[in-house]
């Protein structure tokens, strides 16, 4: 066992903890706000309240 | 009824417009400078040192008109999905489809490429430190989690990192000619091949190191991708597209001369890290630990930014339905369109831990090179439908229609040099582009909100 097999067992450590933070997360919005919320982006608003495209 | 209307829109979810030019430059520029780190070099390895210098410009000149018609399209369509919302309102939804397709795969094979890289440099790194046999996986996999949670908690902070790291690579290019002009190599600078060997394979040599001539600028079109976080589109985004392409144009004439002069064109071929190679031939230690920085740090934000382009071309897919809305969501806190960047994950690292470098790397180029045949067509047709003078534009690119003509003879040129190493890939990847296509036509676009898909306030086009 040198360094390079602990920084090994760090990354897969690291890795598994990212993935379990990103993935708690993602399952606390989910079920706290409403589907209808989370996908109320719609493509354009800039362009409607900014970006007039006349000349 | 006027005041549950404000309500409404006052709780809609849209993403963080809070980027400047900078940040775009970041985007584009951290996405490709990969390129010239790694890469590149396969192009000498096909052809020589002249073809490899012909293949540079030839491809500079292609991005260059890519990088011009993007500017003027993505300045006027700003948002996010780049070059998919662009064909969604000046082609139709069946090419939307397809060019958020390319997008997507481009971007998350070249993701998977570059955790690849990470994965073999740290081997390399251990290699010469005396540990055999490192394991990459882990840090492959750490890599595009780690990346993948910087992306979901922010694009400020995400696209500032890319911005650090983009700047140090490219210093780290300049330091290295710099410091090669003034004697700090141990070895001098030999171009006697350019005269000895000019043209070992012919003329079909310069052809076939077209394929990775593409590869000092593949992704530059991802600034595109940032049109929707810009705080002004019309202005940021030609000015970091337009930056972006000078800078790597810079890069990659500085990176051909430095290590074509360094490393004999028959190593150079076959080199896996060519800038850091030719750092370690100056004997200088300083300069090959700066330049084995720059190697991590340009696969660092390379793969950062694809992260980025991928997951917002997956998210307007699902917000217009060409894919399942679910995808079109946007975290309430960080502003990130979290599900589509999660979803992205477990894709790229299939591609990362279960597919060979070059294949990753091949298909990511072929989608990048259909994405490009789009753009002319694309652009012929924006400037019919509607003719400067109907509709603001950011940026105007000059010469217009021969950039886009242009482009498509270079696309014509790259799909035969393409064909000539990687044909089986080639018919496999449009055999997959028909299939998708099939079933979008057939079933998916049933689910497709028609009148909502066109969100630009243009008059309507000529002609209709």
């Amino acid at each position: 066992m040198d360094i390079w097999n602990y920084l090994e067992y760090a990354a897969w450590a690291l890795s598994a903890l990212v993935a379990a933070i990103m993935l708690l997360d993602m399952f606390r919005i989910d079920t706290t706000y409403d589907n209808e919320l989370l996908t109320s982006s719609r493509e354009g608003e800039l362009e409607l309240t900014q970006e007039r495209h006349e000349l | 009824m006027s005041n549950t209307t404000a309500a409404a829109a006052q709780e809609r979810l849209g993403l963080l417009r809070v980027l400047g030019p900078g940040h775009v430059w970041a985007l584009g520029v951290g996405i490709v400078l990969v390129g010239e780190y790694m890469g590149w070099n396969f192009s000498v390895g096909k052809g020589g040192m002249i073809a490899g210098l012909v293949a540079c410009w030839v491809a500079g000149l292609l991005y260059t008109c890519v990088a011009m018609i993007d500017s003027e399209v993505t300045s006027t369509v700003a948002a996010a999905g780049g070059q998919y919302a662009q064909a969604k309102h000046i082609v139709g939804p069946l090419m939307a489809f397809n060019v958020g397709l390319f997008l997507v795969m481009a971007y998350t094979m070249l993701e998977a490429a570059n955790a690849i890289t990470i994965g073999f440099l740290l081997d390399t790194v251990a290699g010469m430190l005396g540990h055999s046999g490192l394991n990459q996986k882990p840090f492959i996999i750490l890599t595009i989690l780690a990346l993948a949670w910087l992306n979901y908690r922010g694009v400020l902070a995400s696209l500032s990192f890319n911005f650090i790291i983009t700047a140090f690579a490219f210093v780290a290019i300049i330091v290295l000619f710099l410091s090669v002009q003034f004697g700090a190599s141990a070895v001098p600078l030999d171009f006697s091949a350019v005269s000895n060997e000019p043209l070992p394979y012919g003329w079909l040599g310069i052809v076939a190191a077209l394929h990775f001539g593409l590869w000092y600028y593949l992704g530059i079109e991802g600034t595109c991708q940032a049109a929707e976080e810009v705080r002004s589109p019309a202005r940021s985004l030609p000015f970091g597209t337009m930056a972006g392409i000078m800078t790597l144009l810079i890069a990659a004439t500085l990176t051909w001369y430095v290590c074509s002069g360094l490393i004999p064109w028959e190593y150079l071929g076959n080199a896996g890290t060519p800038l850091f190679d030719a750092a370690r031939v100056t004997g200088n230690s300083g300069l090959m630990v700066l330049l084995f920085i720059g190697t991590a740090f340009a696969t660092t934000a390379s793969a950062n930014g694809c992260i980025n382009d991928a997951s917002r071309a997956w998210f307007s897919m699902g917000r217009d339905r060409y894919l399942p809305s679910w995808f079109g969501a946007v975290h309430p806190h960080y502003r990130t369109p979290y599900r589509s960047i999660v979803f992205l994950v477990p894709i790229a690292l299939i591609f990362a831990l279960g597919a060979p470098l070059d294949q990753v790397i091949t298909f990511s180029i072929l989608s990048g090179l259909l994405g490009y045949t789009f753009m002319t067509f694309n652009m012929v047709m924006f400037r019919r439908k509607w003719p400067l003078g109907t509709i603001k534009r950011g940026y105007v690119h000059p010469w217009h229609p021969l950039p886009a003509l242009l482009l498509l003879l270079i696309c014509g040129a790259t799909y035969f040099a393409v064909f000539l190493g990687y044909g089986t890939q080639l018919i496999a990847m449009l055999s997959f582009y028909i299939i998708a296509s099939l079933w979008f036509h057939f079933w998916r676009y049933r689910f497709v909100r028609r009148g909502d898909q066109f969100t630009m306030p243009w008059p309507r086009p000529i002609g209709y």
